[in-house]
């Protein structure tokens, strides 16, 4: 049970990083509502195991809680999610009307759209450095992926989605 | 010309994880480097469209207020200990609480319509400390020359550090005027950018609340850390002020 100043610390500590947990869930499973309930469970969890948290980066170790939770959610209800390397479904869908591309609005779905169809293991460390702003050592923290291959991890992944935002600016073309 | 470095290098380098010597080196090597150059640009102009098409997902104000209810937590305040809940205050901080939410209700509407014209202020100084010779007051790399000038200028004193290692090398101190009081300027670098993290007091219950956005191309970020409201405001990424934020609440 939790003493009234851990609820305090907590409350002073991992609180303020409910945005950042909520971004990554919702990147992780690429739908909000699906997000808020996982994250709420994963601060609930974050709460329940607050006495384990020995100091240090308490973002890192919120987030690191929030992808496990979302990862057991996605074995859970779309086992098939963690399997694929490359969701093709999601990368086929129609292409938007070329003369609307320029507005930012459609700049913003094609990115999502690409994103979203990279492999939740290239898509985590993305969201973790260029949205959230994590170092390395963060990344590893939070991924479990060893210090020394985020930089590789990191290129892969943006090479990847890359490649989706070529391969879907050619589809509108074509 | 046979590029000696691994691929994978300039990723540590935007990344800013290259340590100070490798980085050096790295950009003695960018120069003649047309393949590194084209990578460099490629990953830059990728960070700079995500970071610039709003992909950032905000918790909804609904899923905060669940969050603290299942904690136990008293709905965005400050928990007291139960034994003095249970005695008598809770018939009197009802009676205050009333009162406050009229007060606050009355003079602010919502502390978040207070951000737009002191962001558009901040961003404003930010730019005019980009013109010659406005950037500092008090040149220096060396965080205890920065932060005892302040001293005896000042009635608080705001967080300087030394975070050269991570990339973001301090480059002096400056006072400001925003919003009609006098603010603290604490410049740092990133890359070839400029970084000003602006400071000044609040009292805990007036301060805005934690919020980030972009405006004329400049992005900010501004959070409360103890008695001190504090707003970073620059061209460089977000991911870039995120992390200085990091270090700087560390």
């Amino acid at each position: 049970m939790l003493e009234p100043q851990d609820k305090t610390r907590f409350e002073q500590l991992v609180l303020p990083h409910l945005n950042s947990a909520a971004n990554l869930a919702r990147w992780l499973l690429r739908n909000r509502a699906d997000a808020e309930d996982v994250v709420q469970e994963a601060m609930l969890r974050a709460f329940r195991f607050f006495d384990r948290f020995r100091g240090g980066d308490a973002r890192a170790w919120l987030l690191q809680i929030v992808r496990n939770t979302c990862y057991s959610w996605l074995e859970k209800h779309r086992p098939g999610e963690l399997m694929t390397e490359f969701d093709e479904d999601l990368h086929q869908r129609p292409a938007p009307n070329p003369e609307t591309l320029a507005t930012q609005a459609d700049e913003r779905r094609q990115l999502m759209r690409a994103l979203e169809s990279l492999p939740p293991r290239s898509r985590e460390v993305l969201v973790l450095r260029e949205l959230e702003g994590c170092s390395y050592k963060e990344i590893a923290e939070v991924t479990g992926i060893p210090m020394g291959t985020v930089m590789s991890t990191l290129s892969r992944a943006r090479e990847r989605l890359q490649r989706a935002l070529v391969s879907a600016a050619a589809k509108e073309a074509s | 010309m046979i590029c000696e470095f691994s691929p994978i290098t300039v990723h540590g380098y935007v990344d800013g994880e290259l340590d100070a010597v490798r980085s050096a080196e790295f950009e003695r090597h960018l120069e003649n480097c047309a393949e590194c150059q084209a990578t460099l640009h490629k990953v830059e102009s990728l960070r700079a469209r995500l970071q610039q098409s709003n992909l950032y997902e905000y918790a909804s104000p609904q899923l905060g207020e669940r969050v603290r209810k299942h904690i136990g937590l008293a709905a965005g305040g400050v928990q007291l200990s139960g034994h003095l809940q249970r005695r008598f205050l809770i018939p009197v901080l009802a009676g205050l609480g009333v009162a406050a939410v009229f007060l606050i209700g009355f003079f602010l509407v919502s502390p978040d319509s207070q951000i737009a014209p002191i962001t558009a202020e901040l961003i404003d100084a930010h730019v005019r400390s980009l013109q010659p010779g406005h950037l500092t007051d008090v040149p220096s790399t060396d965080q205890h020359t920065v932060k005892p000038w302040f001293d005896g200028r000042l009635d608080f004193i705001p967080p300087v550090g030394d975070y050269s290692a991570q990339g973001f090398p301090l480059l002096g101190g400056r006072l400001d005027v925003v919003g009609g009081r006098t603010v603290a300027g604490v410049v740092y670098g990133r890359r070839k950018h400029v970084i000003n993290l602006f400071a000044w007091p609040v009292r805990s219950r007036e301060g805005l609340s934690d919020a980030s956005g972009s405006r004329q191309g400049y992005n900010w970020i501004m959070w409360q850390a103890g008695d001190m409201q504090l707003c970073l405001v620059s061209d460089a990424s977000v991911a870039d002020l995120r992390e200085l934020k990091n270090l700087i609440s560390k």
